[in-house]
């Protein structure tokens, strides 16, 4: 194992070598810094050229060049890491420690709503391979796979920021829309949970009668302009998240799951106006955690205090429906400030931006204000979100799709149902466990990606991440800022391919590393 | 629900079967594969459409080979070319207070509304100093489609020689080989497009695309190698080898007809990723420059004026959505061709005959 570890890591620093070389050479022999004097008529001109030589050594040839930045590298080995100075003579670790952040926080939670979507509808359209659902998310996901994320983000740019901002000043929804919407959730529904035809055609209409009433209700009490769940919302919402939770775990039909389940759900509701002082004014990020890890200690206390045996299955129940239902009572309050943040001069009534991280003419109070802050930043994460997330999720579905077909296909499956296991617990236990086996390769290499693969989206965006950095050092031909971000990437990639090999080793027990 | 398919499983499959032995029988493997894509509705519409798209907007901008002077130069259908400038028509055509050019295509029959069905002098409006539109957008779709091709087309030469090679010889080859292949991988394709696109976009948009090729093949190398590697070790090469045959003959006329799908696969998904990128490229302004166009710079420079004028924004993006979605759509149903595991078509009259039989047993 030792050895195996060791021989991938020497691999893995010849490849990385390999491919700075090769990059380092291909940046320098492409770009011209000297082409910007070229129709300069500066009197200091022949000065400036021997300056810029002097400066960026170009009378080294960039394969020697090269090894000059390699030992700066390779100094990191005794902690003194260097990557040069930037052009406009910024340390290059500086400017990536500014940026690596900002797209992290761009990327991490559309990666997160991507992953989680796209391998529920992608196991679900398995499950009912060659229904209507399937045909229809088939085709949707192939759609999304065929938009370029700069034309999405002008789209939502367009309806999602401006037009939603317009309608905020009368925030009625029109009858029509009203009832239009409700029949496609229905229809949505219904086609997750399936069922005969009288059963489909029931969900539906229950389906889009809720969303009906839902919408009317929105719509007349102009919820927009404040909005927020309340006790009814953060205790249907635990409902719900109980009701998944329970389903997937152990099937609504055992009775102690319920008690779990709806147990939590019943003490999220409970607990709705006590947590209220938890997260007051002058909170932090420690008050958010605060309030997570008391819901989800109760959680986990309602599972053990439901059975004496096969607790850890209770447990699972109490910690993620807990975990789940939590989310909501955060959420309300971040949006109980949302009145506050949209009549703010800084906001003028249109809270969706198009544009930035962050609004710089917040006043320093509202900055300061944990909630404010936040809605600020869940605001100008909305479209980029969105857009990330449309893109990545058509790769999910697919490719969850795929895998459990595969899987439902095995021998151990059949096995499972002869052996008179539930529909349930043979694709919960045996399908989709094993379905996701080969997607934690995917994963891996998907969240190592992330750090280099939203330069479109930041440029679309106006963020400042690595994607802006990039951008900058192309242009400026920056050969020690363009080799920051790439040695960054590409360690990265090779990293999370050597975890996910290694990884996987671990969850699949068939595969055996080879000594 | 739970109970009825367990019942029904066995009917269902024996069925199955019954339907995959009546494709296959008497048939020869080229035989089966056309028939099983011909079948696929989704795939064969896609190409169809992707003929007439290309067909379309090559005819439509003309076509000039060779060199810029002297070469062979077809001219196009369309009346107008990317430097026609008609202000006049503009101006004649125009609304939002005379900014651009409204687009004259109306495809409402006159019972509906609008003044029947015509294509006008600009169909698609022009722009702001008065390009026609439709030209723009035809041309940049002829410089995307290009970049597509050729990527594609050097994707699918160079993958497929360098995976033959490290799957067949294996050892020390393929180990040098595939730590190349690891070398080009760990690159993001959007950072070496970038950097080439950048000194190179103004050349034109062949040599940009020649340059991408050369980084697009990585993916395709990899699946053709484990291709390779399985392939080799099956008994007909074994007998070819017995035979006598070369290296390269085994190669050539053994095992690559049998990997054929997978590459034909993995070459439709570079196609489609190629023009993705391209357009990617040239938003970001990497790509194809002005005066020349390309669907992604159409709508980068138009985006802005989304709400004032959302033809200029609408045209190009639809061309870049349709012709990926055909790419992609064929793949599908290629790979549902070569490879029938994953998706067994089971047509409505054999659903039917299936739920026959399970009226029958239940």
């Amino acid at each position: 194992m030792l050895a195996y570890i060791s021989r991938r890591l020497g691999m893995m620093l010849v490849i990385v070598f390999g491919a700075s070389f090769l990059a380092y050479n291909l940046q320098a022999y492409s770009s011209d810094p000297l082409s910007v004097f070229g129709e300069s008529t500066e009197k200091n001109k022949d000065y400036l050229i021997a300056a810029t030589i002097r400066d960026l050594q170009l009378d080294v040839p960039p394969p020697i060049r090269y090894f000059s930045w390699l030992r700066g590298i390779i100094a990191g080995l005794w902690g003194d890491f260097d990557m040069g100075l930037s052009r406009s003579n910024i340390p290059v670790i500086e400017i990536l420690a500014m940026a690596i952040p900002v797209t992290i926080k761009l990327v991490i939670t559309a990666t997160f709503l991507a992953i989680i979507f796209g391998i529920s509808v992608g196991m679900i359209t398995a499950i009912r391979q060659y229904s209507r659902f399937d045909y229809v998310m088939t085709f949707f996901s192939f759609l999304l796979f065929s938009l370029p994320i700069f034309w999405v983000a002008v789209l939502l740019k367009e309806f999602m920021a401006i037009q939603f901002n317009d309608f905020l000043a009368d925030p009625r929804i029109p009858a029509g829309v009203i009832v239009i919407t409700s029949l496609i959730f229905g229809v949505v529904i219904a086609g997750f949970t399936g069922g005969t035809r009288a059963q489909f055609f029931a969900v539906i209409g229950g389906a889009a009668l809720f969303a009906g009433v839902v919408l009317s209700y929105v719509s007349a009490t102009q919820w927009f302009l404040d909005p927020g769940f309340g006790i009814f919302g953060v205790s249907f919402l635990a409902l719900i998240s109980a009701l998944v939770v329970i389903q997937l775990i152990t099937g609504l039909e055992s009775k102690k799951g319920r008690y779990a389940g709806f147990g939590v759900a019943l003490a999220i509701a409970l607990l709705y106006y006590p947590l209220q002082t938890l997260m007051t004014a002058d909170a932090s990020v420690l008050n958010v955690l605060a309030v997570f890890s008391v819901t989800i200690s109760i959680g986990i206390g309602i599972g053990i205090a439901v059975s004496k045996i096969d607790r850890r299955v209770y447990m699972r129940i109490g910690f993620f429906t807990a975990f789940i239902g939590t989310f909501p009572i955060v959420i309300d309050r971040f949006m109980g400030e949302f009145s506050n943040y949209m009549n703010s001069d800084a906001v003028n009534n249109r809270p969706i931006p198009t544009l930035g991280q962050a609004n710089d003419l917040l006043a320093p109070e509202q900055l300061e204000n944990f909630w404010i802050s936040g809605l600020d930043t869940a605001l100008h994460l909305i479209l980029p979100t969105l857009a990330l997330t449309l893109i990545s999720f058509a790769g999910y579905v697919r490719f969850s799709r795929g895998s459990l077909l595969e899987v439902l296909n095995m021998d151990y499956i059949r096995t499972a149902r002869a052996k008179g296991l539930s529909e349930r617990t043979v694709i919960v236990r045996h399908g989709m466990r094993n379905a996701m086996l080969p997607l934690t390769t995917i994963l891996v290499n998907d969240f190592a990606g992330l750090i280099g693969g939203a330069i479109i989206t930041e440029g679309v965006f106006a963020w400042k991440g690595m994607g802006q950095v990039f951008n900058e050092a192309i242009r400026n031909y920056d050969l020690n800022l363009f080799m920051g971000v790439f040695i960054i990437t590409a360690s990265l990639t090779v990293l999370a391919n050597f975890v996910a090999d290694l990884l996987f080793g671990v969850v699949d027990p068939r595969i055996r590393i080879r000594k | 629900m739970s109970k009825p398919r367990e019942e029904n499983m066995p009917v269902i499959e024996k069925n199955e079967n019954e339907i995959a032995n009546r494709e296959t029988v008497g048939r020869s493997q080229r035989e089966i594969i056309i028939n099983r894509f011909v079948k696929h509705k989704a795939a064969m519409g896609s190409l169809f459409t992707l003929i007439f798209i290309v067909i379309f907007v090559f005819s439509a901008t003309g076509l000039n080979l060779g060199p810029k002077k002297g070469g062979l130069s077809i001219p196009g259908w369309w009346k107008y070319k990317i430097t026609d400038i008609d202000p006049e028509g503009a101006i004649a055509a125009s609304c939002n207070g005379g900014v651009t050019g409204c687009p004259t295509l109306d495809l409402a029959p006159s019972f509906m509304d609008g003044d029947g069905i015509r294509f006008g002098d600009h169909p698609f409006g022009t722009d702001i100093i008065g390009t026609d539109y439709f030209a723009l957008v035809m041309r940049g779709a002829q410089q995307s489609i290009t970049v597509m091709l050729i990527v594609g087309f050097l994707g699918v030469t160079i993958g497929t020689t360098i995976g033959a090679i490290a799957g067949y010889f294996g050892g020390m080859v393929d180990a040098v080989l595939m730590r190349l292949t690891d070398m080009f991988l760990v690159t993001p394709t959007i950072i070496i497009g970038s950097l080439i696109g950048f000194r190179y976009g103004n050349f034109g948009v062949v040599p940009l695309a020649i340059l991408l090729g050369f980084f697009a093949w990585m993916g395709l190398a990899r699946f053709v190698r484990t291709e390779f590697l399985t392939l080799r070790e099956r008994e007909f090469v074994d007998a070819a080898r017995v035979a006598g045959a070369s290296d390269r003959r085994i190669i050539f006329k053994h095992i690559l007809p049998n990997a054929i799908g997978v590459i034909i696969v993995a070459g439709t998904l570079l196609l489609s990723g190629a023009i993705l990128a391209e357009t990617a490229l040239s938003y970001l302004g990497f790509g194809v420059r002005p005066p020349d166009v390309s669907l992604g710079l159409l709508i980068s420079q138009y985006q802005d004026t989304f709400s004032i004028s959302p033809w200029l924004f609408w045209w190009p993006g639809a061309l870049i959505v349709s012709i990926a979605l055909c790419v992609n759509f064929i793949g599908d149903g290629l790979r549902d061709a070569f490879d029938p595991r994953q998706r067994r078509h089971v047509s409505a009259k054999d659903r039917l005959s299936a739920a026959e039989h399970k009226g029958k047993s239940s």
